[in-house]
């Protein structure tokens, strides 16, 4: 194990997408067809109106294009940063279709955001005081904070609570450093703040305040506590020094101090996280960064963008290969060694329509290695979701009103991973806004 | 290859009928000896007179979608070089390129002696013509020159028939398009004894603001003036003003053509509209004397390609087909037809039949039945209804989700070509090129212009 120096840290964890020039900007913006009802915008899951803002980078018109934004994605810029632009906007545009690149609608975006923080982040509205009914947020990602600023533009009160010490959820702590930094994510958090937005962090709802208590003060409680902790293995050897799980080993070294990563590493998973995690080990210093998944290339569940950037930072993917344990080093009990694998082979399809992985006797090899990283999914928090009387789940995923966000319980709303199973930011934002928006109906209708 | 040679206004010879137009590029000899090496025919030189002093700065421009120099403006007047340094250079360029043109532009106060004096300058020092600058619209015709003798016919007149008195090389009349009919003073020239019109001058305009200093532009130390435009943006104007002399028969003389000539395609237009030589100046200040050579090769690779052997063959084909809108016929009819190929589907030919034309573009195939009656704010919010996720392999087992190669049909927009009256503004905004063409649809009803429905109806003459 070694560790970087925090003046290190920026230069390794140069941004993959810079911001454009203002001229770039300008060019760019003035490449865009301006489509009617523009597919752009309708692949966005926030809807974000993509012409009109970039017709008014094109314009010089900055603050109007930040703000046509905000208006339909109060977290413009980390969306700006972390969507995978290629399979929603960018993928929608229609210039593909004619022999042309789609517009950088992400780095426009961002040129319009950044301008936006540059200058004050002022909005063009300022909510009253807040107005009772109150209404609970629980979990401070982005599906709260997008559902916030929808009470908030209502005028009605929110409280936001969150066991960690930071707002912003996986914006602040799981998101690749090279394309969103805390300090960015935590911006956004006080945008809402400064809507009237209160926060109550470092507050575990169910262990330091209880859902009765928030059922009897809050008109609503709007559950947004994303998904639980990696996956275990389940192999032997899963306890041994050095193996980590992959939102820890994110978290860990975009917020704490010491960051730490080994010589050689063994990343297993093949979805988006495990690639996060495969190219943050490669940028910490990891000499060898090898990312095991027992499918093909064509079943590993990442974007292929990203699987295509990550061999390009140096990863190497190992394709149908298994861990079936983890060894100690030679001569210590406590510290990784080695991952011992097991070939596969793809055999007839299975539930989800890719070829199913079976193990070839005898094939077992080990893969030497100071460091090995889960990722192979996030389990559910089902412990506290089974404290919600009346929220009812399928496959650990709380079930809502797709419209609505609204649960089988009419006072929790629900929105983000912890419904939707872990998509994107945008998708929690979506989810937010939609929660909010059909709150205020709910509490206008009853309270008004 | 397609022969470009020259024989302009009865003597004026050229191997080809591009000229730098009277203006920066043709300043000093220097200039327009590296022109004419560049492969230009002939040279309007800078125009002289009694010099003047010139203000700085002197050109702003309209940009368009970051396209730089649309239009060009400037309020730079003639000349500013001593007279007998200009003279001597034309003498020097005619001795070393006695093949190509060099025609003098000349402005001089509105007296007989003078204009007889400055002609036998010019043509001592070689010119093989002389250009009447009748048509610079700022600054000098605060002083009685230039666009104030061009605005009225009757100045123009005299004053051409001073230069007749004296010349003895073609005398060419530059016009100025800032005026009501620009045929007045066409055929005031032509009854003053001019052998040719150049048209246009600039325009008058003013191109933009400072929007922080509220200074128009150019700014002079706070201060603007008009200036005149030219380039790219002024082409229609001046290809209307050419057709107008060119079709009218008392202002009938050879034409040199300018009005933000840049391509070969433009020189090609003012050909057909009766041009005999072209003249380009903010071509050649955008891209320098370069852009000689494509104007040429790709003249004459057009003109191969449609079998016309010289610019005789060409000149003025496209006048005849220029009537009064009276003699249109009422019966052709088109309509628009999208090639479903094609389509990339961004429907910006939907939005402007819907704001912009006649309602007759709908986006209704995937609809049960057509649908001609839904409105673009109901398409809109049919959309902004829909709820879009990110699709992710792992949970919707389709890595593919995102891309979409081909035109979901329902953003295919469908013609209503009854409905359709063949105005083509759907085709001019389509960004693709062929995919919206106009059909002509068979009426069975024979030619009929509106001059001859309103005889026949015996009715008089309705707007």
């Amino acid at each position: 194990m070694h560790s970087v120096s925090e003046d290190d840290f920026a230069l390794r964890f140069r941004e993959i997408h810079p911001p454009l020039a203002p001229q770039a900007a300008l060019e760019e913006a003035n490449r865009c067809l301006y489509c009617f009802d523009a597919p752009c915008a309708a692949a966005c899951p926030t809807h974000i109106d993509v012409p009109r803002f970039i017709k008014k980078i094109a314009t010089g018109n900055l603050r109007g294009s930040a703000l046509a934004i905000l208006e339909a994605n109060i977290l413009g810029s980390s969306c700006a940063r972390v969507c995978p632009v290629d399979v929603l906007c960018e993928g929608a545009c229609v210039l593909v279709r004619s022999h042309q690149k789609p517009i950088e609608i992400g780095r426009l975006q961002r040129h319009a955001m950044d301008h936006f923080y540059a200058t004050g982040a002022s909005l063009n509205f300022q909510p009253g005081a807040s107005k009772a009914p109150r209404i609970a947020c629980v979990g401070a990602g982005p599906a709260s904070l997008a559902c916030a600023a929808e009470l908030r533009r209502a005028g009605f009160g929110v409280t936001i609570f969150d066991s960690r010490p930071l707002g912003g959820g996986l914006n602040t702590y799981g998101v690749a450093e090279y394309k969103l930094t805390p300090s960015d994510s935590l911006r956004e958090v006080e945008l809402i703040r400064s809507l009237g937005a209160e926060f109550r962090f470092g507050t575990s709802v169910g262990d330091d305040v209880s859902l009765d208590e928030l059922e009897k003060d809050y008109a609503a409680i709007f559950l947004a506590v994303g998904l639980g902790p990696t996956e275990a293995l389940g192999i032997p050897g899963q306890d041994l020094e050095g193996v980590v799980d992959a939102l820890t080993f994110i978290a860990d070294y975009k917020t704490e101090r010491t960051i730490r990563v080994g010589r050689k590493v063994v990343v297993i998973g093949g979805g988006n996280t495990a690639i996060d995690a495969a190219n943050a080990a490669r940028r910490l210093g990891a000499e060898e960064v090898q990312l095991l998944y027992r499918r093909g290339e064509r079943e590993m569940p990442a974007f292929l963008f990203e699987y295509e950037h990550s061999k390009l930072e140096g990863v190497r993917f190992r394709f149908q290969t298994q861990p079936v344990a983890i060894c100690a080093a030679a001569g210590s009990s406590i510290a990784v060694g080695a991952v011992e694998c097991v070939r596969m082979e793809l055999g007839a399809p299975d539930a989800s329509g890719r070829r199913r992985p079976e193990p070839v006797a005898g094939s077992n090899f080990k893969i030497e290695c100071d460091m090995a990283i889960a990722a192979i999914g996030q389990s559910r928090l089902l412990q506290f979701l089974e404290k919600t009387r009346g929220v009812e789940r399928k496959a650990g995923n709380v079930v809502t009103d797709a419209e609505t966000g609204r649960t089988a319980n009419p006072r929790y709303y629900a929105g983000g991973d912890c419904v939707n199973g872990g998509r994107e930011v945008v998708d929690a934002v979506a989810a937010g806004k939609r929660a909010g928006a059909a709150m205020v109906r709910w509490l206008e209708a009853s309270h008004g | 290859m397609a022969d470009l040679s020259t024989v302009f206004a009865g003597s004026i010879r050229c191997p080809n009928p591009f000229w730098l137009a009277s203006g920066p590029p043709a300043n000093c000899g220097e200039q327009v000896m590296r022109a004419f090496d560049a492969g230009w025919g002939g040279a309007v030189w800078k125009t002289l007179g009694e010099p003047i002093v010139n203000v700085s700065s002197r050109y702003s421009s309209v940009d368009w979608n970051r396209q730089r120099m649309m239009g060009l403006n400037n309020i730079e007047l003639i000349t500013d070089r001593p007279l007998d340094v200009n003279l001597r250079e034309i003498s020097e360029v005619k001795k070393r390129y006695p093949r190509h043109a060099v025609i003098a532009s000349l402005m001089v106060e509105s007296r007989r002696e003078a204009w007889h004096q400055i002609v036998r300058q010019a043509e001592d020092a070689g010119a093989d013509g002389l250009e009447l600058n009748f048509g610079c619209p700022h600054g000098m015709s605060e002083r009685g020159m230039g666009s104030a003798v061009g605005q009225v016919p009757e100045y123009a007149e005299m004053i051409t028939g001073w230069v007749k008195e004296a010349a003895r090389t073609p005398v060419l009349v530059k016009l100025t398009p800032n005026i009501s009919d620009i045929r007045m003073v066409a055929r005031a020239a032509k009854r003053g004894g001019a052998d040719g019109l150049s048209a246009i001058n600039t325009i008058n305009s003013i191109t933009g603001i400072d929007l922080d200093t509220l200074t128009p532009r150019p700014d002079v130390g706070g201060r603007s003036s008009h200036g005149g435009y030219c380039g790219p943006a002024v082409k229609p104007i001046a290809l209307h003003m050419i057709q107008q002399i060119a079709a009218d028969a008392e202002a009938r003389l050879p034409i040199s053509g300018i009005g933000g000539i840049s391509t070969w395609q433009d020189a090609a237009e003012f050909i057909l509209l009766g041009s005999g030589t072209l003249q380009v100046c903010t071509a050649a200040m955008h891209y320098g004397f370069r852009i000689i050579e494509d104007l040429i090769d790709g003249l004459s690779n057009w003109m191969d390609s449609k079998g016309f052997r010289t610019l005789d063959d060409v000149r003025g084909l496209s006048l005849a087909r220029v009537v009064e809108w009276k003699n249109l016929d009422l019966n052709y009819k088109i309509v628009a037809r999208i090639d479903p190929e094609k389509c990339i589907g961004c429907d910006l030919c939907y939005t402007a039949c819907w704001d912009g034309a006649h309602q007759c573009i709908h986006l209704d195939r995937t609809e049960a039945s057509p649908n001609g009656h839904r409105t673009p704010a109901q398409v809109e919010a049919q959309s902004a209804r829909r709820i879009a996720i990110t699709p992710i392999a792992k949970l919707d087992g389709d890595r593919l989700a995102g891309s979409r190669p081909v035109t979901p049909l329902a953003r295919i927009p469908r013609v209503d070509e009854e409905e359709c009256v063949g105005c083509n503004l759907c085709a001019l905004v389509c960004p693709v090129d062929g995919c919206i063409t106009m059909a002509q649809i068979d009426t069975g009803r024979a030619f009929e212009s509106w001059e001859q429905r309103a005889a026949a109806s015996g009715k008089g003459e309705h707007c």
